[in-house]
């Protein structure tokens, strides 16, 4: 039974990530534009150079926010659907938090263009108060609302899924000790409610370290990310094996921020 | 009175969040409706001539097919793949199981952009061009976790005495399968399908790489916003996707309620 799953991911999806790393110790060669097997550690000391750190810190500084600023706007709405609200509101509202989570990913960048261009929505909005024109489109801060937009729902759904689990007999006992509602929230609920917002940061953080349309679409001149890096060495350039040793560089932040997650208890207690 | 406030600010933080929510999608469905080349807010004019223009496009109608034709063979693989890992996960008692489960999700763990430039670093190397099938190749490979999520949680949930009752009675393990199991998974199956179809039919990071000089629907529309063109068309076949995808969703509820219904945060939920 579990053979053809595991063969399929063993021959086409494993053996192409280890292919994808050897690649990244390929060259190409500047005559031919083929892909020359010797191997050699040239594309790695190139992403240490040049325009490359300042691209992967400003990605894993944007991930880094977005990841933040998800969970200080999603925790709040958790809460209420977990704790709050009726049965019939929490569903309601989880609903409400699904279908935008299942709306076209291209439809949401595509909405925050229209939103935040010159003669879109928020500008319009702003003028009509009086206040001067914000012009965010086309900036990295039109980069970062549309990231926290799009990758809200991700971050909404496990921390209400870890808040729903909390036993109503903890809250109980610790306002019967004398805590106060603060303190409650802060030394029972957020440190039991911690795995989930580990388990939604996995996604805010490691789809914004990857994405390339975004940036590409709503981004500035200044928004270049390592996944854009990667796209257009690998489909303007023709350098696959510069694209491949810059892909190693997500995996790695990957790695890191899993073994930090894992410690926080994202894996289990969901 | 000051629970009384702390509830009506977290109440009127879930309204807040609600309107962020919606309000983006409200105006790509309005901005369809723009008579004007140029959007600009408010809209002034309406019309409805941009949807019989993108139903008359050529590249929209090619792109909506093979869209169609690669979410289509990639559910029906990743519906054998995943239900057969879910039942050998599920009948299994071995070390490394959770290895297992652990693999199938990377794939949407990951950035999506590594199991793209992985499977076109493969392609190119086993000379393989790209074609529809390199498409259908990639989506599987991030659908199966879909079905499998959906199929192990239904067979958690089976007690086994129904098997064991149906081959007490005298039932072959063909029989047992085909009145027993079958109908006890079929909706996880129905649902993870739809699912795992509307996946792959929004999906753009990896098809970038595997789908060469075609365009899926959603790499149209990448390349319309990004050139700039036909952009009051984009907004019809944006909202058009949208609504697309609330279908099977909203069945896919329906028949399993919510909780495998987030495929990326259920692969984070212990099996």
């Amino acid at each position: 039974m579990l053979s053809p799953p595991l063969l399929w991911f063993l021959v086409i999806y494993l053996t192409s990530l280890v292919l994808m790393l050897v690649t990244g110790f390929w060259s190409v060669n500047g005559f031919t534009s083929q892909i020359d097997h010797h191997l050699t550690g040239q594309n790695f000391s190139q992403i240490t150079a040049g325009a490359y750190p300042s691209i992967i810190g400003r990605t894993v500084l944007l991930a880094v926010l977005v990841t933040v600023t998800d969970a200080i706007v999603a925790f709040p709405f958790a809460y209420v659907m977990a704790r709050v609200a009726t049965q019939r509101t929490q569903r309601i509202l989880l609903g409400a938090v699904l279908l935008p989570l299942w709306a076209s990913y291209l439809a949401k960048v595509y909405a925050w263009i229209s939103i935040l261009e010159k003669g879109g929505a928020l500008n319009w909005t702003f003028s009509k108060v009086g206040l001067p024109n914000p012009n965010l489109g086309f900036t990295n801060g039109a980069m970062w609302i549309a990231f926290c937009y799009i990758w809200l729902p991700y971050m909404i759904v496990p921390i209400y899924g870890a808040l729903e689990r909390i036993p109503s007999s903890l809250l109980d006992a610790s306002a019967d000790l004398g805590g106060s509602s603060w303190s409650t929230l802060r030394r029972v609920i957020l440190p039991l409610a911690l795995p989930g917002l580990a388990a939604g940061s996995i996604f805010t953080f490691s789809l914004t370290l990857g994405d390339y349309v975004t940036p590409l679409l709503i981004g500035g001149s200044n928004s270049t990310l390592i996944g854009n890096a990667i796209y257009e060495n690998l489909l303007t350039g023709g350098n696959l094996p510069l694209a491949a040793a810059l892909s190693t560089v997500p995996i790695a932040v990957m790695i890191i921020y899993l073994g930090i997650a894992k410690r926080l208890g994202a894996f289990e207690a969901l | 009175m000051r629970r009384r406030l702390a509830r009506a600010s977290l109440w009127l933080w879930v309204l807040g969040v609600l309107f962020f929510l919606f309000a983006p999608i409200a105006t790509i469905v309005l901005f369809g409706f723009d008579r004007s080349n140029v959007e600009t807010w408010p809209i002034q004019h309406w019309t409805l001539s941009w949807y019989s223009v993108a139903w008359h496009d050529p590249q929209v109608r090619a792109a909506f097919a093979l869209s169609l034709k690669a979410a289509f063979a990639a559910t029906i693989l990743s519906l054998v793949l995943g239900s057969m890992a879910a039942f050998g996960v599920h009948r299994a008692r071995f070390f490394g199981r959770d290895s297992i489960s652990l693999l199938l999700i990377l794939p949407l763990a990951l950035p999506g952009i590594i199991t793209g430039v992985a499977l076109n670093s493969a392609f190119q190397w086993a000379g393989i061009q790209l074609s529809i099938w390199t498409i259908i190749v990639g989506h599987t490979t991030f659908c199966i976790v879909v079905i499998y999520n959906n199929v192990i949680a239904r067979l958690r949930r089976t007690s086994n005495t129904l098997l064991e009752a149906s081959a007490d009675l005298g039932a072959t393990a063909v029989q047992t399968f085909r009145f027993v199991t079958l109908p006890t998974i079929a909706t996880a199956l129905v649902s993870g399908a739809l699912l795992a179809f509307a996946l792959s039919f929004d999906e753009v990071i990896v098809t970038t790489f595997t789908a060469g000089a075609q365009n899926t629907l959603p790499i149209w529309i990448f390349g319309a916003i990004r050139l700039g063109q036909q952009l009051p068309e984009v907004n019809v076949v944006v909202t058009m996707v949208v609504v697309l995808m609330f279908i099977p969703i909203l069945i896919a509820a329906r028949l399993t309620g919510s909780e495998n219904f987030a495929p990326r945060v259920a692969a984070t939920q212990p099996k």
